[in-house]
C-alpha cells in the first residue's frame, strides 16, 4: 500500500482537568488516500473535532495531552516535527473550514484583510506584492459565488448573512491551495436549501483543485451524498469504516444501526427508538469496548478487552467482537 | 372564519411588525391557519421566516400588530399579562435550547414546582409526589430531582422542560424546535415520548422545525413558512407526495437522506439558490419570486392569494 496522504495511528488524546484525565480519544485510527473524500460521523462530545485539531496541531496544550499514537501526513510525523515544520505543514498542507463561521471570522477586520492576511500566511516568505494578494483574495471571492467582491473585500463579518460567512471561510481555505482540507460540520449552522449550496459549492471546488476532503458531520444524510469512505465515531474510538454506499446498505456494528434506525425518514415509517443510555463519562470510561453498557449484543468478553478492527472483506472494517473471524 | 367545535385554536391574518432603527420588520405578516383538538400541525421555514415569531405571539410574549387567535372560542389576542389565568395554563411552550430556558441555579425539583404553586395545582403535602409523577410521564429516575439542570444531558434536559410544560396539566403545547440543539439517537427518544404523551394526554402540538423528514414521521399537516407568510399548507402524505410551491420544491430536494429508497421519493432536483431576503424589505409581490426558478412576470408584481387546489391543500403561488 502506499503511504497515502495522511495516517493516523492509534492516536491517544487525553485532557487534564480538575479530578482526573479526560481520556478523550482512546485509539483512532484514519487512513486516507491522495484525492479522497472522507466522512467523519459521529454524536456530539465523541471526538470528532479534537481528532481533526490534533491533525492540525492546533490542540490547547495543556490542557491536552498526545499521549500515544502518530498522525503522519505525506509520511512524515505531524506529532514529531518542530516549530518551523509543522508551520509549514499549517500554512501549505492543511486547513481547516470550522463548525461556525461567526465564531471562526474575526469581527473587527474587514473580509479582505483576514482573507489577505490567509493568503500571505500561506505563501510563507516568498514575498507577494499588495497588488497580488489582493487579486488572490478576488479570486477566492469569486469561487465561492459570491457576487459583488469589491465590496465584500470591504465588508465586516456582522454585515453578511450566515451563508455567506461560511462561504467566506470556505473560500479562505481553498485560497492557500493545500492538499487536505478538513470541512467540521461545515453547514451544521446553516439552513437546508443554504446547506445544498455551500456543499454544492464545496464539491466543485474541491473537485477543481483536487483537494483531499474530510468532512465531519453529524449528519447521515451529509455523508451520504458527498463521500466516498465514511469513518463512524464513538466516544473516541473508530466503530465502522466502509465505502459510503457499503456502510449505507450494510451498517455492521450496533451503534452505527442504532444511527441509522434513529434517523427521521422521508418515507414516514415512524422513529426507531435510538441508543438508550448516554456517552460515557470520559473520566473513568468504560472498559473493553466503549459502546458495551449501551449495547444490546454485548457478550463477556467486551467488557474486558477492546475489539480490534476486523476485516469484513469489500473495504468494510469493523470494531466489534461479533465479526471476529 | 366560524369556529367548529372540535377546533383548539384559530389564527385569522395574524400580523407581527417589529419597530427598528432600519425600518419595520414585518416577522410575521398575514398568517392563517387553525388547530383541531389532537392534532399536530408541523411549522417548517427556514430561519428567519417567522416561525418562531408566530409561536411567541400564540403564547402571548409578544402582542399582535394585527389579528387574531382564538383559543377553543375565546379571543386571546393580546399579550400573557392581560389573558386570564386558567386559560394560561392551558397554553405552554417546550423551547428550543433546554440549556438556556432552564435556571442553572434552580434544582429540577425547584423548576418543577413552580407551575405547580402559581397555578395552585397541589397542596404543600402532595407537591412532591406530583414532581415524582411529573418525572416519570418523562421516564426520569425520581432521583433528578435533586440534581440541577448543569449537572445532566442535554436529552435529560429537554425532558424536565417538557416535564414543566406538562406540569400545568395543559391541552395545547407549542413544540419550538425542541431537538433541533440534540443528536439524532437522543431525538428519537423525545419523538417517541412526546408522540406517547399526546396519544395519552390528548395533546394538540403546534411543532415548530426546520426538519422536514423529522416532520413526515410526526404531523398531521404541515405549513410551510417563508417571509412571514404561508406559502403551502397540505396533510403531511398529501404535502409529501404532491408538492405544489416552487419553494417547497426546492426544500424536499436539498434534504439529505440515507436510503435510495428516500431518495426516489424526493422531487426532481431543483437548484437551490439565493438566500432568504431581510424581512425589513420584502421584495414586492410574491416574496419568493427572486429566488423561484419559474416565476413569470407577474410574480414580481402581484402577490399571489392563498388558493385551494385539493380539500384540504392550500397554496399561495400564480402558478
Amino acid at each position: 500500500m502506499s503511504p497515502g496522504l495522511l495516517d493516523i495511528r492509534d492516536l491517544h488524546v487525553g485532557f487534564d482537568v480538575y479530578g482526573g484525565m479526560l481520556k478523550v480519544l482512546n485509539g483512532v485510527n484514519l487512513t486516507m488516500e491522495e484525492g479522497e473524500k472522507v466522512g467523519l460521523v459521529g454524536e456530539t462530545g465523541c471526538g470528532k473535532t479534537t481528532t481533526a485539531k490534533s491533525t492540525l496541531k492546533i490542540l490547547p496544550t495543556p490542557p491536552a495531552r498526545v499521549f500515544k499514537g502518530e498522525i503522519s501526513f505525506r509520511g512524515e510525523d505531524i506529532l514529531k516535527m518542530g516549530l518551523a515544520e509543522t508551520r509549514k505543514v499549517q500554512a501549505q498542507g492543511i486547513s481547516m473550514i470550522f463548525q461556525d463561521p461567526t465564531a471562526a471570522l474575526n469581527p473587527v477586520f474587514t473580509i479582505g484583510e483576514q482573507l489577505m492576511d490567509a493568503i500571505r500566511y500561506s505563501s510563507l516568505g516568498d514575498s507577494l506584492s499588495k497588488q497580488k494578494t489582493r487579486e488572490r483574495a478576488l479570486k477566492a471571492l469569486r469561487d465561492v459565488a459570491l457576487p459583488d467582491t469589491e465590496r465584500i473585500m470591504e465588508n465586516y463579518p456582522i454585515q453578511l448573512s450566515g451563508g455567506m460567512r461560511q462561504r467566506i471561510c470556505v473560500a479562505m481555505a481553498l485560497a492557500t491551495e493545500s492538499q487536505l482540507l478538513i470541512a467540521d460540520e461545515p453547514t451544521t449552522s446553516l439552513d437546508v436549501t443554504i446547506q445544498d449550496q455551500v456543499l454544492r459549492l464545496l464539491g466543485t471546488l474541491v473537485k477543481e483543485k483536487e483537494t483531499s476532503t474530510i468532512l465531519i458531520t453529524h449528519s447521515l444524510g451529509v455523508v451520504r451524498e458527498w463521500t466516498e469512505r465514511v469513518y463512524v465515531m464513538y466516544a473516541g474510538c473508530m466503530v465502522e469504516t466502509a465505502r459510503t454506499k457499503e456502510l449505507f446498505s450494510n451498517p455492521l456494528h450496533p451503534y452505527t444501526q442504532g444511527l441509522m434506525k434513529a434517523v427521521p425518514k422521508l418515507t414516514g415509517e415512524g422513529i426507531a427508538e435510538g441508543v438508550s443510555g448516554r456517552i460515557p463519562d470520559y473520566l473513568s470510561p468504560p472498559p473493553g469496548c466503549r459502546f458495551h453498557p449501551r449495547c444490546a449484543h454485548r457478550m463477556p468478553t467486551c467488557g474486558e478487552e477492546s475489539p480490534p478492527f476486523s476485516n469484513v472483506g469489500n473495504d468494510h472494517q469493523v470494531a466489534c467482537f461479533l465479526y471476529k473471524e | 372564519m366560524t369556529i367548529l367545535a372540535e377546533e383548539i385554536l384559530a389564527v385569522n391574518d395574524l400580523k407581527k411588525h417589529f419597530l427598528t432603527r432600519q425600518g419595520t420588520v414585518k416577522a410575521v405578516d398575514g398568517v392563517s391557519f387553525s388547530l383541531e383538538k389532537r392534532e399536530t400541525l408541523g411549522l417548517v421555514g427556514e430561519s428567519g421566516s417567522g416561525k418562531s415569531t408566530v409561536a411567541y405571539t400564540i403564547i402571548g410574549i409578544y402582542p399582535p400588530t394585527a389579528g387574531n387567535i382564538f383559543f377553543q372560542g375565546q379571543d386571546i389576542s393580546r399579550e400573557v399579562e392581560r389573558r386570564p389565568k386558567p386559560l394560561k395554563k392551558e397554553i405552554q411552550i417546550v423551547f428550543q435550547d433546554p440549556g438556556s430556558s432552564l435556571n442553572p441555579r434552580r434544582s429540577i425539583q425547584q423548576i418543577l414546582e413552580l407551575p405547580l404553586k402559581v397555578h395552585h395545582i397541589s397542596t404543600n403535602q402532595d407537591r412532591t409526589e406530583q414532581i415524582e409523577k411529573l418525572l416519570g410521564m418523562v421516564e426520569l429516575p425520581v432521583s433528578y430531582m435533586y440534581k440541577n439542570p448543569l449537572g445532566i444531558g442535554g436529552g435529560e434536559r429537554q425532558m424536565v422542560a417538557i416535564a414543566r410544560a406538562l406540569a400545568t396539566n395543559p391541552s395545547f403545547v407549542v413544540l419550538d424546535e425542541p431537538t433541533s440543539a440534540l443528536d439524532v439517537s437522543v431525538q428519537a427518544k423525545i419523538i417517541k415520548l412526546l408522540m406517547q404523551l399526546q396519544e395519552e394526554l390528548n395533546l394538540t402540538y403546534l411543532f415548530i422545525t426546520h426538519d422536514l423528514s423529522l416532520m413526515r414521521n410526526m404531523a398531521n399537516r404541515v405549513a410551510i413558512m417563508y417571509l412571514g407568510k404561508i406559502c403551502e399548507v397540505a396533510p403531511t402524505v398529501e404535502f409529501f407526495q404532491n408538492p405544489f410551491h416552487p419553494y417547497t420544491r426546492m426544500l424536499l430536494s436539498s434534504i439529505p437522506v440515507v436510503s435510495e429508497r428516500e431518495e426516489e421519493l424526493k422531487p426532481k432536483k431543483v437548484i437551490s439558490r439565493g438566500e432568504i431576503p431581510s424581512p425589513v424589505n420584502v421584495p414586492p409581490g410574491c416574496s419568493f419570486h427572486l429566488r423561484c426558478p419559474e416565476r413569470k412576470e407577474i410574480c414580481s408584481q402581484v402577490d399571489p392569494e392563498m388558493v385551494e387546489i385539493e380539500k384540504g391543500h392550500l397554496v399561495r403561488c400564480h402558478l
